[in-house]
């Protein structure tokens, strides 16, 4: 039973491993280096960061299609005042989350005081977003970003680890923290699984999903900022990118951990699994669509592990029809 | 009129020799990881027999049906035999279909999204071949069938906006709607009610009781779950009493008196559950409500004492149900005043967080939507109002685990594992959690909706003497139910609704069973027609 459970939990991770072991042994002098590990914790911070903000809203039963929009949005100001209208970087950074929140807290009000459907509204709402980006830049790369950022956010370094991995880690441990071990991650939690018993418990169905809305936005523009770090720069498009492999992640973290509920461990564990076999393939020499065929065939093939593994775990039920 | 099923000629005792049993189980063992919910049980549906199947919270009723529906997969070594022939199992997900079983399970079954008429024709558009449905035809269809059982329904009523008592009504049409299109060529077949009424008022049930006679009377066999021991009493030919997962006894319901049926049932006797009502309420007003117009109740008025139990009832449509809902604010009120605690709240601008603020608690009726998150565990559906006091930023996880878990026993919930999923918990069980859930908050006015639905007959009186502590702690009740022993069992006082308004009030020795039954009836004649009678 309790063994059962806890390969539930821990075969994410262990397909993690076996991914490892994998490369390691294809490739021994490439992928089994130190720096090669470095790189990986490294580089895909900022897709951690953006899944994490996504598990508020998932949690209260949101969709926020608008995140990888609000990402461009947020790096893309913060490289139109800091690069090219000369702002010191504080302030420019303020005006990046503060338009993200924006966004965030617009969703929010649809959602909640509309009783609009949140994968219409942010579906909606990043589309238009993505649309005021490329005005804002004329459809080109924007650069000068103060190296103050790049310094803050890849080129310090602990154990050679960029310093950005660790406000990835940060975030984890402050969102598994929140959703865990205070009230208000309980509370969302009801509002996501059942609205008529949260709104008759008395909680504040409408403004916590739109807190949680207006969380994922925040954290969006978060990862924009140093998704801009990293760059050095912003351009209107790259950001989009994200938005699939953060979902992925987020419903693939959702899997292990506490097996059925949207956790930032998860969701790191995920996001590391996706960027590892990505690195081996890329390392392997493979074409750039691997990425794409990676990225959607593990999420279908784990999130069918996970269903299989917890019909065993029920005594073999079959599903009534 | 539907013959009396004890003169029907194929009487089911002696009808061994000519047909084979309809459902002949033997050996059937269910295990759930380490508990077992089923232990070697044998079961034996004779042709045309209502059969009734009881037992306390959590013996394994539920869990037998859901291997004939196929949902769960037994353990090895089981077997059925459907009309004398033998089928393997575990069944498929819908071979029961072709065996001419159809089921009307606990939690009803039906998509609360969907319309009536959609709930209604599921399986017929699961499985017809036809690329087109023509939603008039069917349309007219789901009107003549609803008339011809008496009842009015809009086939394109949301499911989940209906009443509850119509959506029990919809699943059990639904349900004898298949066995029907079954019999036809196969004339053969097994209505599986669980737990049926406990949603229903009296005339439901009467309506209800007619159906399965004239079923019976069609040569087919139920098998009821009840823990209603009158409902029992009433409809079946033998019971089967389960206890712990094991067959306890299978006796004649005739020649079993009720006390025996009980002791068979909790092994032990219950002395009945004495309460005397008051002549006229004492104690302060502490609850006043005024001018009150929801849905149906409208310039209803009523005050309610410290310490006080008050009934609310009457027939369907009498508006009684719908005023708990009201008060909390959980549903859209067109007028009213409620004053409690010494303050007024107008009703129209009332929500649930008002009404909490007001010490004021709600049990819903309808406890997988309103009332809880099945896929959530039991510590967490139970301890979600009173987080506060576990220090909301860095919750006491282990307190808090270890309070749910005394919790548990003091409300006697099985199993009493806090971290049990709270959907695999048996019916009465999650009722008792519910129970707790809001006892625990110690609230000045609770407002209950049939608290005792599904609740086995111990339990029961386990929840009466609750209320009635609750209530000698100062705690003021209302209590919205149809069910007349349970308010005749508790209640100081009962309110008897009529075409929304309150008709009769009974006080002191009028408190029983049987006056409140009349007073329903009574308050609404001449505006419901009553029928009890389904056949054409
Ligand atoms: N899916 C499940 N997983 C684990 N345990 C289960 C599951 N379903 C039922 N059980 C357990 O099996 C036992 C029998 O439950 P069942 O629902 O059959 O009881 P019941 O007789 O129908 O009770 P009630 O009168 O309260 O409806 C209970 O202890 C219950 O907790
Ligand atoms: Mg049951």
């Amino acid at each position: 039973m309790s063994a059962r459970v806890a390969v539930q939990r821990y075969a994410l991770v262990g397909a993690w491993i076996a991914v490892i072991v994998l490369f390691c042994v294809l490739r021994p002098d490439t992928f089994a280096t130190t720096s090669n590990v470095q790189n990986i914790l490294g580089s895909q911070a900022v897709l951690l960061v953006l899944t994490l903000g996504l598990l508020l809203p998932l949690t209260t039963g949101d969709f926020d299609l608008s995140i990888a929009s609000v990402l461009s949005l947020s790096s893309m100001v913060l490289a139109l005042l800091n690069g090219e209208q000369g702002w010191a970087l504080l302030p420019a950074m303020g005006v990046a989350l503060a338009a993200g929140l924006a966004v965030g807290v617009f969703n929010g009000a649809c959602v909640v005081l509309l009783g609009l459907d949140s994968f219409i509204v942010t579906l909606g709402s990043g589309t238009f977003v993505a649309g005021v980006v490329t005005w804002i830049s004329d459809s080109r790369t924007v650069t000068g970003l103060s190296p103050q950022l790049s310094e803050w956010v890849i080129n310090n370094r602990i154990l050679g680890v960029s310093l950005i991995f660790y406000y990835g880690l940060a975030l984890v441990i402050a969102l598994w923290y929140v959703l865990t071990y205070t009230a208000v991650g309980r509370r969302l939690l009801f509002v996501g699984r059942g609205r008529s018993v949260a709104r008759l418990s008395g909680l504040r169905v409408g403004p916590l999903r739109w807190s949680a809305l207006a969380g994922s936005a925040f954290i969006a523009a978060l990862a924009g900022i140093l998704y801009a770090g990293t760059t050095g720069g912003a351009d209107p498009s790259s950001g989009q990118s994200f938005l699939l492999p953060a979902f992925a992640a987020a419903f693939l973290g959702a899997t292990a951990v506490t097996p059925g509920r949207f956790n930032a461990w998860g969701a790191f564990i995920a996001v590391y699994f996706l960027v590892t076999g990505i690195t081996g393939l890329q390392l392997l020499g493979v074409d750039n669509f691997v990425q794409q065929l990676f990225y959607g065939g593990a999420l279908v093939l784990a999130v069918a592990l996970s269903q299989i593994v917890r019909r065993r775990a029920a005594g073999r039920e079959a599903v009534a029809a | 009129m539907p013959a009396p099923h004890s003169t029907t000629p194929a009487a089911p005792q002696g009808a061994a020799g000519e047909a084979p049993p309809v459902i002949a189980l033997r050996h059937l063992t269910k295990r759930f990881g380490g508990a077992t919910a089923l232990d070697d049980v044998a079961l034996t549906i004779e042709h045309g027999e209502v059969h009734g199947l009881l037992g306390e919270n959590g013996s394994g009723k539920s869990t037998l049906i859901k291997v004939l529906a196929g949902y769960h997969a037994p353990e090895p070594g089981a077997e059925l035999e459907v009309n004398g022939r033998p089928v393997r199992l575990p069944l498929a997900p819908n071979q029961f279909r072709e065996l001419g079983l159809c089921f009307v399970h606990q939690d009803l079954g039906l998509i609360g999204d969907l319309t009536v008429l959609e709930n209604l024709r599921i399986g017929e558009l699961a499985a017809s071949r036809s690329l087109r449905i023509r939603w008039s035809r069917e349309r007219r269809a789901a009107r003549e069938t609803f008339e011809r059982y008496g009842f009015d329904l809009d086939p394109d009523a949301i499911v989940n906006e209906i009443p509850e008592t119509d959506r029990a009504l919809l699943a059990i049409v639904r349900a004898v709607e298949e066995m029907r299109a079954t019999l036809a060529h196969d004339e053969r077949g097994l209505l599986v009610l669980d737990e049926p009424t406990v949603f229903l008022p009296r005339e439901g049930v009467q309506r209800l009781f007619a159906l399965v006679r004239d079923i019976v009377a069609r040569d087919a066999s139920v098998l009821f779950v009840s823990h209603d021991l009158d409902e029992v009493r009433e409809i079946t030919d033998r019971v089967t009493v389960l206890r712990d997962g094991r067959v306890h006894a299978t006796v004649v319901t005739a020649e079993a008196t009720e006390a025996e049926l009980v002791e068979l049932i909790i092994g032990r006797s219950l002395a009945a559950f004495e309460h005397t009502a008051p002549e006229r309420p004492s104690g302060d007003t502490t609850l006043a409500v005024r001018d009150l117009a929801g849905r149906t109740v409208d310039g209803v008025g009523f005050e309610a004492h410290r310490g006080e139990i008050v009934g609310l009832t009457g027939i369907i449509g009498s508006g009684f149900d719908e005023v708990p809902y009201l008060l909390f604010g959980a549903r859209p009120c067109r007028a009213g005043e409620l004053v409690v605690g010494g303050r007024s709240h107008p009703l129209p601008l009332m929500t649930p967080r008002d009404a909490l603020a007001a010490r004021m608690a709600l049990l819903p009726a309808n406890r997988q939507v309103d009332g809880s998150v099945g896929t959530l565990s039991v510590a967490e559906n139970a301890m979600l109002q009173v987080l506060d006091r576990y220090r909301p930023a860095a919750l006491r996880l282990r307190r808090l685990r270890s309070d749910a878990a005394a919790l548990l026993d003091r409300f006697d919930v099985r199993p009493r594992d806090p971290d049990a999923e709270y959907a695999s918990l048996s019916g009465g069980n999650q009722q008792k959690v519910l129970l707790a859930k809001w006892l625990q908050t110690e609230p000045q006015v609770l407002l209950l909706h049939e608290p005792t639905q599904g609740v086995d007959i111990g339990a029961r009186e386990q929840i009466f003497t609750l209320l009635r502590d609750e209530a000698q702690r100062g705690t003021t009740i209302v209590c919205a139910s149809s069910d007349h022993e349970q308010l005749a069992a508790v209640c100081d006082r009962v309110l008897v609704f009529g075409r929304g308004r309150i008709a009769r009030e009974l006080t002191g020795a009028d408190v029983t069973k049987t006056r409140i039954a009349e007073a329903a009836l009574n308050s609404s004649a001449g505006t419901a027609s009553i029928t009890t009678d389904t056949e054409e």
